[in-house]
């Protein structure tokens, strides 16, 4: 089974504290943590995203879709890692989560990916979007 | 802590302190920290078996424990500290309050609640005794299954009945199965350290060959009872990634890991609804994992940059990549294959890495080209692999139009395989049913799909 741990801070004092902290310590700690996945062998994948300041969103709550730059919504609503994990149960899963390195005004989201047993086999529109997915990543490579 | 509580309410939807939720958590924990705590303990009881039996204690406490007082913050020092606890009851029992008990006694602290423990935990010398811990399991002086049952057990963390239900045995058999290898263990006085140097890639071998059974015993029998056949292949799957961690600059381990994880990949689209295997010509390949085709394509990649030479397993992955890489059965690089058989076959030659070759040379350079190969192997008289060969050949044959010879030998061939299905298969061939489908159909060509 393959989870999502999807890493945001909650607190503004969270995000504080980590601009605060010495880079080197933040890439040490998740480096070790990575590590310990990966040398446990349920490590899928992980990335890290850019500031949200960087980013744009594009909101549905108008007649048209309204685009706009950056930093939007409620700071819980964002997030900005995420790590996939190969395991066998969600307790699993939520034991990788509770080890990673985060303090207080952080929070880990535990969700199980869906696999293509989730859906329909029959529905072209699924089959479509198996093979867009097959494309789209396996020239990326 | 109560952060940590917090969210494992959330997550759980249910109280942390509910027995069976508690349960689940003890189980994630065990599953994930098994192999660090029993070769922790291995090295400072200095017996593996014993070590083992502490562990489960510890673990039995746990489920007794923790309902009560709650999930302590490091639940894998707390697992280690009570199985120290519980040593030196065991040897004050037994009379003997030697030196060893000093040396365990010094590093517990005197906490009662269960919180003690940080400072038995030493990360730097873990990932060593893990390392320790899979070559024990893989001892020489075991049987094949006994490896596979300790490795499961005490490396990857299964209880035993999902390794009975893994493998379809009585839980009996695996309890005796894991009973005997322990007093093995003991009996050759197997001492907890990594093989010397000269013994070294030998012993490894032998540790890749356990973690390649499993995989395959997971992925063959693909039906079972429930989720552990698969669920098999993908632990041997985490095993050998811990195995390729530990030992990154041995190419082979990366090689396996490659191999399992190309063929993991394909797991998706091999089997119907119903169960029915999918032969690779006919398999969905958008289907295919694309997360573990990356981790394939980054074993192979590690394993090539190690070493010139290539080993069993690396030529294996390097022939699932070719497949993996291809959009068709017709698009397949069939040269590539039939030159990656043939160099298999000279580091690890078996008959039916020869027919493997033969059936890539019948894809490339057409059936009559395969068919010299399958002829000498026949002339050779290897009896080895009982059906495989006639059947092979039928095939062949039947794609020359050489009908008559062609049913003599699925007549054969069935006559020799032990399989009711793959029986029925090659009975309904000789009749010449599903004409159609005699092509690529039902040629044995990828025994791993």
């Amino acid at each position: 089974m393959k989870f999502m741990l999807i890493m945001r801070d909650i607190d503004q004092a969270a995000v504080d504290a980590a601009e605060n902290t010495d880079f080197e310590e933040i890439i040490a700690a998740m480096g070790a943590y990575n590590e310990s996945m990966v040398n446990a062998g349920v490590l899928s994948d992980a990335a890290g995203l850019s500031d949200p300041s960087e980013g744009s969103v594009v909101d549905f709550s108008d007649d048209d879709p309204v685009a706009t730059d950056g930093p939007y919504g409620e700071l819980r609503e964002l997030f900005n890692g995420f790590w996939i994990v190969e395991v066998s149960s969600q307790e699993e899963a939520v034991e990788w989560a509770k080890r990673a390195p985060l303090d207080a005004g952080s929070q880990m989201e535990v969700r199980r990916i869906n696999g293509p047993e989730d859906f329909p086999q029959d529905n072209e529109w699924i089959q479509k979007e198996q093979e867009w997915i097959a494309e789209g990543t396996s020239s990326g490579q | 802590m109560d952060r940590r509580r917090d969210l494992l309410r959330t997550v759980n939807g249910a109280p942390a302190n509910d027995t069976e939720s508690i349960a689940r958590v003890v189980a994630a924990t065990w599953r994930i920290e098994a192999a660090k705590i029993t070769a922790g303990l291995s090295r400072h009881v200095g017996d593996f078996g014993f070590a083992e039996d502490l562990a489960q204690e510890a673990v039995a406490e746990a489920l007794a424990q923790w309902p009560h007082s709650g999930v302590p913050a490091n639940p894998a020092a707390w697992l280690t500290t009570v199985a120290k606890r519980r040593a030196i009851d065991t040897w004050r029992r037994r009379d003997r309050f030697d030196e060893r008990i000093a040396m365990l006694a010094e590093n517990l602290d005197d906490g009662q609640d269960g919180s003690a423990g940080a400072l038995l935990w030493d990360p730097d010398s873990i990932d060593d005794d893990v390392l320790r811990l899979i070559f024990i399991s893989c001892h020489p002086v075991l049987s094949r299954p006994a490896q596979l049952a300790l490795t499961l057990r005490v490396v990857g963390g299964l209880s035993t009945e999902q390794i009975a239900r893994a493998f379809l045995i009585p839980v009996t058999t695996v309890q005796q199965r894991i009973v005997r290898a322990k007093k093995a263990l003991a009996r050759a006085d197997v001492p907890f350290e990594l093989p010397p140097e000269n013994e070294r890639s030998e012993r490894l071998g032998g540790v890749l060959g356990v973690l390649y059974l499993m995989f395959s015993e997971g992925h063959v029998a693909a039906s079972g009872p429930d989720w552990m056949r698969p669920g098999l292949a993908m632990e041997a799957l985490r095993l050998a990634r811990i195995t390729a961690g530990l030992l990154s600059r041995e190419p082979e381990v990366h090689g396996l890991v490659s191999l399992m994880a190309f063929t993991a990949a394909r797991f998706p689209s091999r089997l119907e609804p119903d169960g029915t295997p999918i032969l690779l010509a006919d398999q969905d390949r958008s289907a295919w994992d694309r997360s573990l085709l990356r981790l394939g394509r980054r074993s192979l990649q590690r394993a090539t940059e190690l070493r010139d030479s290539r080993g069993s397993y690396t030529l294996q992955a390097m022939i699932a990549s070719c497949h993996a890489e291809s959009e068709s059965v017709a698009s397949t690089d069939w040269q590539r294959i039939a030159a990656l058989y043939g160099d298999l076959n000279r580091v690890t030659p078996s008959p039916v890495t020869e027919l493997n070759r033969a059936i890539a040379i019948a894809e490339a350079n057409g059936p009559a080209a395969g068919l010299d190969i399958v002829d000498d192997l026949a002339a050779g008289g290897t009896s080895a692999t009982l059906h495989l060969i006639p059947s092979v050949r039928g095939e062949l044959l039947a794609r020359l139009g050489r009908r008559r010879e062609a049913h003599a030998e699925f007549e054969r061939a069935a006559s020799l395989a032990a399989n009711d299905r793959e029986r029925d298969v090659l009975l309904a061939k000789a009749r010449g049913d599903d004409r159609d489908a005699v092509g690529r159909r039902g040629v044995p060509s990828h025994p791993r799909d």
